[in-house]
């Protein structure tokens, strides 16, 4: 090929040779050096719940751009919607262990301008909505689900509309074991939901009855079961897997 | 009058950083990677969890993607300054394999088996070289995008529909990290045979024209 160019020929000294290979082994030893001291710096640094203050700087960051280049008309509905009955799959179990009389459930729900108790019944009453989308688990699985209940953002319509104005959601199961928060805008994404059932039929204990979060744009650990409180809030509340090393955004 | 020696400039400052840059952090994402993957070992489930532990990457989900999605960020940066300066150097001409290459790459094969005395003439990279180089390269920007549609499934739902859907993205990401492993096991084994002169070039770009350098390169004179 005669466009390409043989590689540049020059001839040196040996000793002129010899001192510029010395440099450039110097100037490399010494970016090894850096180098490495900059990988075990952000990896020893500070931790900031469980996980080097470095990686949570960086997962902040993150959240911060996918927040901008987020938009809730992207939908989580890429998979075909699964037969009724298809059994969902059981991966987590806390808060939902202890004995729970269901006739007693309530909803315990908490903002500023309101504070009150649901009971199932008054919530059957709600408009209903229907969806389907892959489940993501952040361990690595997936699972194609439907759901069935009342949308976030008709639930806050129904009884609080004020609430939209709160940046963040929390919520717990009823002896707050489990608890997760999220960002006022995912909650109000049309396919975030109360759900009471899954494949087509009512969500049983190990899937957190009577009533759980579903939320297709966020990985499951954000999926709460057995929901026993939600209130609005002006800072961050806690969440679980966050306190535990992972990130809180955890959005998909 | 001084004793003097004849050297090619062979790798530019900027193909030298992008290449040692990109060997650390390329490590740090295959073993946050691997972390990743002990946590639903979906695709090899003859592997014992013992392989895991012994290798102390069990147990470091929650690590495993803080670092993954930290030097994310380096590796596709680092990507992109090496193919910009591929680019506007004009040095991808040197990776692009040629029609030619294949049956280098054969002969280049059969040679380092030492199944074949002589060698093709070359450039700068024989075709085995050049068919590596480039699927490398190209395999880096393909794992940028897949890791993309597994990152942010929803958010570039195309791109994820693109590789198959959600598991189909997963199981390209996973299959190119093997790639990868290969290529950097043969890589090291090739450099470890072609011996100092050559490893010494990467770190400071001149490599020494010994009497095998001056008969390989015949090829430039063609």
């Amino acid at each position: 090929m005669s466009s390409q160019k043989p590689p540049e020929k020059i001839t040196l000294t040996k000793k002129e040779f010899a001192k510029r290979n010395r440099r450039a082994f110097i100037y490399a030893g010494f970016s090894v050096v850096c180098g490495f001291l900059g990988v075990r710096w952000i990896l020893n640094s500070k931790p900031e719940d469980e996980t080097p203050g470095a990686l949570r700087a960086m997962y902040k960051a993150n959240e911060a751009i996918w927040k901008k280049l987020s938009s809730n008309d992207r939908f989580n509905s890429s998979v075909a919607r699964p037969v009724d009955g298809t059994e969902v799959r059981i991966n987590g179990d806390i808060g939902i262990d202890t004995e729970m009389n269901l006739s007693e459930w309530v909803l315990e729900y908490e903002s500023p301008t309101l504070k009150k108790k649901f009971t199932l019944d008054e919530l059957k009453k709600l408009p209903r909505s229907a969806s389907h989308s892959e489940f993501r688990c952040i361990e690595g699985w997936s699972q194609p689900i439907s759901f069935e209940g009342i949308k976030f953002s008709d639930f806050l319509q129904a009884v609080d509309p004020e609430g939209v104005k709160m940046p963040y959601v929390g919520l717990e199961t009823p002896y707050a074991e489990y608890y997760v928060s999220l960002d006022m805008e995912s909650m109000l994404h049309p396919q975030t939901t109360l759900a009471d059932m899954m494949n087509g039929a009512p969500l049983g204990p190990d899937h957190g009855e009577p009533l759980r979060l579903i939320i297709p744009i966020k990985y499951g650990i954000k999926n709460l079961k057995c929901i026993g409180k939600i209130f609005l809030a002006e800072n961050r509340p806690p969440d679980y897997w966050a306190e535990n090393g992972y990130d809180w955004y955890a959005g998909l | 009058m001084a004793e003097t020696t004849e050297v090619y400039k062979k790798h530019a400052l900027a193909i030298r950083w992008t290449h040692w840059i990109n060997f650390p952090i390329l490590t740090l994402m295959i073993i946050s990677g691997i972390m990743i993957y002990w946590a639903n070992q979906a695709y090899t489930p003859f592997i014992p969890n013992t392989f895991f532990e012994k290798l102390g990457v069990d147990q470091l989900l929650a690590y495993g993607l803080g670092i993954h999605f930290f030097f994310m960020w380096i590796f596709a940066i680092n990507g992109f300054v090496y193919a910009l300066y591929l680019l506007i150097s004009g040095e991808w001409r040197e990776i692009l394999p040629r029609l030619s290459s294949f049956k280098d790459a054969l002969l280049v094969a059969l040679h380092d088996l030492k199944l074949r005395k002589s060698l093709p003439p070359q450039s700068k990279f024989n075709g085995a070289q050049r068919i590596a180089y480039f699927t490398i390269t190209l395999l880096g920007f393909m794992q940028l995008l897949t890791g993309l549609a597994i990152y942010k499934p929803v958010q570039l739902q195309p791109l994820m529909t693109l590789f198959g859907g959600y598991e189909g993205a997963r199981l390209l990401h996973f299959i190119f990290t093997i790639l990868f492993m290969l290529f950097f096991m043969v890589h090291i084994l090739q450099v470890l045979r072609a011996g100092w002169n050559n490893f010494r070039s990467m770190v400071t770009g001149l490599e020494e024209i010994t009497e095998d350098e001056v008969q390989k390169a015949q090829g430039l004179q063609k």
